[in-house]
């Protein structure tokens, strides 16, 4: 009796979540079976799995997975190393440490479209950009990086969004860090390296694999960064998957194709998290 | 011949002054034990030997070496922690060894001291275990282990019993004892607990508000408190102390009136002038109970039973507390009225600055 209210009162939000999930769901999974073009209209019919195959041959596919891999490898690897050092870097108490900080954590204010706008303009730009006054500076010809190096261009910008969030998520950790324990393994005659690597690391473990997973989730779907700056250009150089969807449903309004490959991102995601839960995830059962 | 001599050491937190001018020496092969309340400084003192803190101003010298700017990794001292410190996800065995192989110590060799130390510690089953599987008991004689292993010249102790269990505290403090007459090593070891310190110490280093107030054998400190602080702070229950405010000075005796009671005492074993105020202090144990006129006299307030004794709290009749041991056996009430007698030779006076006044051997009065 007391289960069944119990289930009752649940109900709601239960029925709302699932409702919230299956829907676009099976209406993308639906997309994905009929030719459903926007510039024919009515001509709406069952297709079978025609549309996964107009999307996995598409000539933009393959770089497209390439590139949402490399995109995704890069900036974690970025990341995590530069994370884990600037942390460990601004962990001691110094003069202006809070102010250092707020500096360090502020890009993660700043949104994905002003970021690239930022940095493509400001920083990237051949004629004016920082980076090209740098150079000229040095006697260096500019490098026009958008068109030179595209996916690089994007992983540097991204990198420089997500930074913020793992020296927020390793910082914390540190602080946690016993004070006895680093005080025992100086005692032992361990130098601050090897307390840096024989307890620092394995201490940052935990928030290693946290930020690993939680960045996989909005990497494998950055988007806005390369609307903004290359375009996924020059050719297929900097587009992911996500800006392959895009380009498949509203610049060549076919919403098939682009369900097609959204289902087809699902299962990348997938197959993307059971590798990296498996590489660091039994880093979380220490 | 000074093994480790601390000379002048101070040490300011900002404007604390957290050790005032710490003189010390130890001797090779002591157990030296720091104690005071909370707050005295004795955790400084024992990490600014370990160089985990750096002294404002003094030295120290270790074995012939200064050692005051060295750093701790250096200073070939080991030391366990009140928390005990163990690095969490390194099994027992590599916790054991870090330290020599962090030094490069050969492989057969830190296996070989690895072994004799996880025997002599009954560590063997749990070599392989983390430290979280392991109950609190266990994790201290890693500990231990893990200082151990390295043969420092100095073992230092931070509070190393105060996180186990009242029953567990006794056994592990006999295990340092016979660890202390196995290693032969010095050993200095801080704690608040006075029972820890007269058990375990050599030699106990009594501090207070940032200086030493008394170094002395444990026995030394109980009989011959050089200060109120320190009779206070050794012995339990604590030594009665009674201060009089009506002293009458007679021909050649001093007569303290407390109530309706009088102590007298003879002023040729007082050295020196008399002090205007004084502090009496005795010990439980030097009282006694008796059914005929004694010295003082009051109503027992409470008894507290012990098994092997008893101690009666005793209101006087000056309003004064005072606690005295009686025998377990004995068939006093609560609510009973009593007659003390003190054993005058065991008696303590302090002078108004709390200092005690030195006594001269009481002359046989009934020659």
């Amino acid at each position: 009796m007391k289960r069944s209210i119990t289930r009752l009162l649940m109900a709601p939000s239960v029925i709302l979540l699932l409702v919230w999930m299956i829907v676009p769901l099976s209406m993308t999974i639906y997309f994905s079976t009929i030719r459903y073009n926007l510039l024919y209209p009515g001509q709406n019919n069952f297709v079978g799995l025609m549309n996964f195959e107009f999307f996995m041959t598409d000539p933009g596919f393959l770089p497209a997975i390439f590139n949402t891999l490399t995109l995704l490898l890069s900036v974690l690897i970025i990341t995590v190393v530069l994370g884990v050092a600037l942390s460990a870097l601004i962990d001691k108490p110094f003069f202006g440490r809070s102010i250092v900080r707020v500096l360090l954590i502020s890009p993660f204010f700043i949104m994905p479209t002003v970021n690239a706008l930022i940095w493509k303009n400001m920083m990237m730009n051949p004629v004016y950009g920082v980076f090209a006054w740098i150079s000229q500076t040095l006697g260096f010809e500019p490098i026009d990086w958008l068109s030179d190096f595209p996916l690089g261009s994007v992983i540097m910008m991204v990198s420089w969004q997500w930074l913020p969030f793992a020296i927020l998520v390793f910082v914390t950790a540190l602080q946690s860090q016993d004070t006895e324990q680093k005080e025992a393994a100086a005692m032992d005659g361990a130098t601050s390296w090897d307390i840096f690597r024989y307890l620092t690391i394995p201490h940052l473990a935990r928030p290693i694999a946290v930020v690993v997973m939680i960045e996989t989730i909005f990497l494998l779907a950055i988007f806005a960064e390369i609307f903004v700056s290359t375009g996924g250009g020059p050719g297929y150089d900097s587009t992911n998957l996500a800006y392959l969807i895009y380009n498949q449903a509203l610049l060549q309004y076919d919403v098939g194709v682009a369900s097609a490959g959204g289902l087809f991102a699902v299962i990348l995601a997938n197959i993307v998290a059971f590798f990296l839960i498996r590489a660091v995830g039994k880093n979380l059962t220490v | 011949m000074s093994y480790l001599a601390i000379t002048e050491l101070q040490k300011y937190y900002d404007s604390y002054h957290a050790l005032r001018g710490i003189n010390l020496s130890i001797k090779e092969g002591e157990f030296v034990v720091f104690v005071g309340p909370s707050g005295c400084g004795k955790s400084t003192l024992l990490r600014t030997i370990a160089g985990l803190e750096s002294s404002s101003s003094g030295s120290i010298n270790l074995d012939g070496r200064d050692i005051t700017e060295l750093a701790s990794s250096k200073r070939d001292l080991a030391m366990v922690f009140q928390s005990y410190a163990l690095y969490p996800h390194m099994t027992v065995a590599e916790n054991l060894s870090f330290a020599l192989r962090l030094a490069k110590v050969p492989d057969e060799e830190v296996k070989e001291k690895v072994r004799s130390v996880s025997a002599s510690l009954q560590l063997d089953p749990l070599l392989e275990r983390k430290p979280k599987e392991l109950s609190g008991g266990q994790r201290q004689r890693v500990a231990i282990g893990r200082a151990i292993v390295r043969q420092p010249k100095v073992f230092l102790f931070d509070e190393p019993l105060s996180n186990l269990d009242a029953a567990l505290r006794v056994q592990m403090r006999l295990e340092l004892a016979r660890l202390h007459k196995k290693l032969g090593t010095t050993m200095i070891y801080v704690t608040h607990d006075q029972v820890e310190a007269m058990t375990l110490a050599d030699r106990v280093v009594i501090l207070n508000a940032g200086s030493i107030e008394q170094v002395g054998t444990p026995l030394e400190l109980y009989r011959q408190p050089n200060s109120r602080f320190v009779a206070e702070f050794i012995g339990t229950p604590k030594m009665n102390l009674l201060p009089t405010e009506n002293m009458i000075r007679q021909e050649n005796e001093l007569v303290f009136q407390l109530g309706a009671g009088e102590i007298r005492f003879p002023t040729a074993r007082i050295s020196g002038p008399i002090p205007s105020s004084i502090v009496l202090g005795i010990r439980p144990e030097h009282m006694s109970l008796s059914e005929e006129k004694g010295e003082l006299n009051g109503r027992i307030e409470l008894i507290e039973h012990l098994g092997s004794e008893a101690y009666a709290h005793i209101q006087l009749s000056s309003n004064q507390t005072i606690i005295v041991k009686v025998s377990a056996r004995s068939d006093i009430k609560d609510g009973q009225l009593v007659n003390i007698n003190i054993d005058r030779d065991e008696m303590i006076l302090f002078n108004e600055s709390d200092r005690v006044i030195s006594l001269l051997a009481e002359e046989v009065e009934d020659v």
